[in-house]
């Protein structure tokens, strides 16, 4: 690396030490979940409180699974259910996404301007905001009580293709010229030289898709037991009291390992994308 | 294409139909994503408004009652102005600390080696990843003497007896303010750190010549000003994520909370739509929360341009 201006040695100290500190204060709920999990029931209720477990055990994961077998719907149901709701949402919306960001970013037609105004607007708001008339919307066209109730509105994360339009405006205009000339219509172009010059995008659009659809709860949209996802079974299993505190940490652990490994795997490609994320 | 898009700039008495049709192709691609946007977040928007000046239960079809809605709301909801408030300072203090430690962390873990900062941005980011883990929480706030938080205090004599951290009428939104924190490094974190890592290095030799002299001076003098971009759209980011603050609340202080005393916007609309199905209110209701993130973001990111372009 290039020297650059003065790096004191304090100031590296305070750096690290910040860094140090706040890392704790990030880790400690963390570290607290997972120490839980594998705590013996007493060890979960004693004065005073213990961050680390002292005799782990996995009966928090054999309750869990007896507390599961105890519902009426099988375990593998909710696990189908998110697993489906979560790829389906996700594949989904990369390529809807790309194939409206390709047009915004490279095309000029007529409402162009409009759209991507629209596009950035709507990201000054909440979903929240729309949360009512949405609800009201999708049980109009009958999607409530079914998957599309929960795939539906992850569908059209404005974010995504805010993200991947900016991330397209990159690809070298050559390069779709060249195609052209040899008469590939703009659907072949999109699929044969655009998309696979985007893939660090496509992880990004993942990993913020995953996340949303992996940790959403049915809520309001579903109610019919076997539809539900398996954050749901976590908040039922809470709901039990606090002697399932284990077995809800077990659980809460469980869910949280795909999306952490997702990301681990495509941190570099997302930092990437994010780099052209830029609002002008 | 190529013909097309020369004739367009050249040749401005296309009719309108005529442009649209030359630019079949864009519309056909563009198609999917936007009738579903339409559907789910343009028309929602849209009939929000529409909704906010009629009675409607979901059963019945809406009935017109004029501006009856916004006038309950302004005259008559005591808790409307209490949760209001709420949302006020949570999206205020939960909104600028967690920007400006987004802007700190991304920078301090950019001054670190490249194997830390990769496990420094997950162990940072992990909050947000792990959606469901906030119910931690529950338990490291419980208000018996159990409870982790209250378990220290009571062990180290700061404290007597154990303080409802989410029950207490006075404690739920301090208590629920350290929690949101905690997992507010979002996307604006990861926006800043990619604009810290695609800073143009040149740029700092160049300051080193003119004589900057240390880390505060070039990040105020140098990286600041060269990262306008990201800290708007952290900024619209950030704005988004305060003011839609919801189920954090709602999982760890009830909902409603005890007296409405943490309930913010969002979630008192859920309250009115979901629970007591008054859809026309609580559209009344997001049609103002509409206003005001729309006003928020007018002042912040009018400041910010400003503050970028001096």
């Amino acid at each position: 690396m290039k020297p650059r201006p003065g790096r004191s040695l304090v100031g590296t100290a305070t750096v690290f030490l910040f860094l140090l500190l706040f890392s704790v204060f990030f880790m400690l709920p963390i570290v607290y979940a997972i120490s839980t999990a594998f705590k013996p029931f007493n060890e979960i209720f004693i004065f005073p409180p213990r961050l680390f477990v002292r005799k782990p055990t996995f009966n928090n994961f054999i309750q869990l699974n007896y507390l599961v077998s105890d519902f009426w719907v099988p375990l593998s149901r909710y696990i189908f259910n998110s697993v489906f709701i979560t790829i389906a949402g996700t594949f989904g919306h990369i390529v809807l996404a790309s194939m409206a960001a390709y047009p915004l970013a490279k095309h000029n037609f007529y409402g162009q301007k409009v759209l991507t105004k629209i596009i950035v607007l709507s990201l000054l708001f909440t979903a929240s905001v729309t949360y009512i008339p949405q609800y009201v919307i999708l049980s109009g066209i009958g999607a409530i009580n079914t998957y599309w109730a929960l795939i539906l509105p992850a569908l059209q994360s404005s974010l995504g293709l805010y993200l991947m339009m900016n991330f397209m405006q990159k690809i070298p205009e050559e390069m779709l010229e060249a195609a052209r000339i040899d008469g590939a219509k703009e659907a072949r172009i999109f699929w044969t030289v655009v998309m696979p010059n985007v893939k660090p995008a496509w992880l990004t659009l993942m990993i913020f898709s995953f996340q949303g659809l992996w940790n959403s709860g049915s809520g309001a949209l579903v109610f019919k037991e076997e539809l539900k996802t398996l954050p749901s079974v976590m908040t039922t299993i809470a709901a039990g009291g606090v002697t399932r505190t284990g077995a809800t940490a077990a659980a809460a652990l469980i869910l949280m390992i795909p999306p952490i490994l997702l990301f681990i795997f495509s941190q570099s490609r997302i930092i990437e994308t994010m780099s052209t994320s830029g609002l002008k | 294409m190529v013909l097309v898009k020369n004739k367009l700039e050249k040749n401005v008495d296309f009719t309108v139909w005529e442009k649209i049709k030359r630019s079949r192709e864009s519309y056909i691609l563009l198609a999917p994503f936007m009738l579903i946007f339409a559907l789910l977040t343009i028309l929602p928007m849209l009939s929000a408004i529409g909704l906010s000046f009629t009675s409607f239960n979901m059963l019945e079809i809406p009935r017109f009652i004029g501006l009856q809605n916004y006038q309950r709301m302004l005259l008559d909801d005591p808790i409307f102005f209490k949760v209001v408030k709420n949302t006020i300072v949570f999206a205020f203090i939960t909104g600028s600390i967690s920007y400006i430690l987004s802007f700190l962390f991304a920078w301090l873990i950019n001054e670190t080696g490249r194997a830390l900062r990769t496990v420094l941005t997950v162990l940072f980011y992990i909050p947000v990843l792990a959606g469901n883990i906030y119910f931690v929480w529950a338990f490291l706030f419980s208000s018996d003497s159990y409870g982790v938080v209250n378990g220290f205090l009571i062990q180290m004599n700061i404290i007597k007896e154990p303080i409802g951290w989410l029950i207490d009428q006075n404690m739920i939104m301090p208590s629920l303010v350290v929690v949101q924190l905690w997992m507010s490094l979002g996307t604006g974190f990861l926006a800043f750190i990619a604009g810290f890592q695609s800073m143009d290095r040149s740029l700092f030799e160049a300051g080193a010549i003119d004589g900057v002299r240390n880390r505060s001076q070039e990040l105020w003098y140098i990286t600041i000003p060269s990262m306008s971009n990201q800290l708007l759209f952290s900024a619209v980011m950030q704005i988004a994520a305060s003011f839609g603050v919801s189920t954090v609340i709602v999982f760890l202080a009830g909902f409603p909370t005890t007296q409405y005393s943490a309930d913010t916007v969002v979630t008192y609309i859920m309250d009115i739509g979901t629970t007591r199905f008054e859809m026309g209110y609580a559209c009344t209701i997001a049609v103002f929360l509409f206003a005001l993130m729309f006003l928020t973001n007018f002042i912040i990111t009018g400041a910010l341009r400003k503050f970028s372009t001096d």
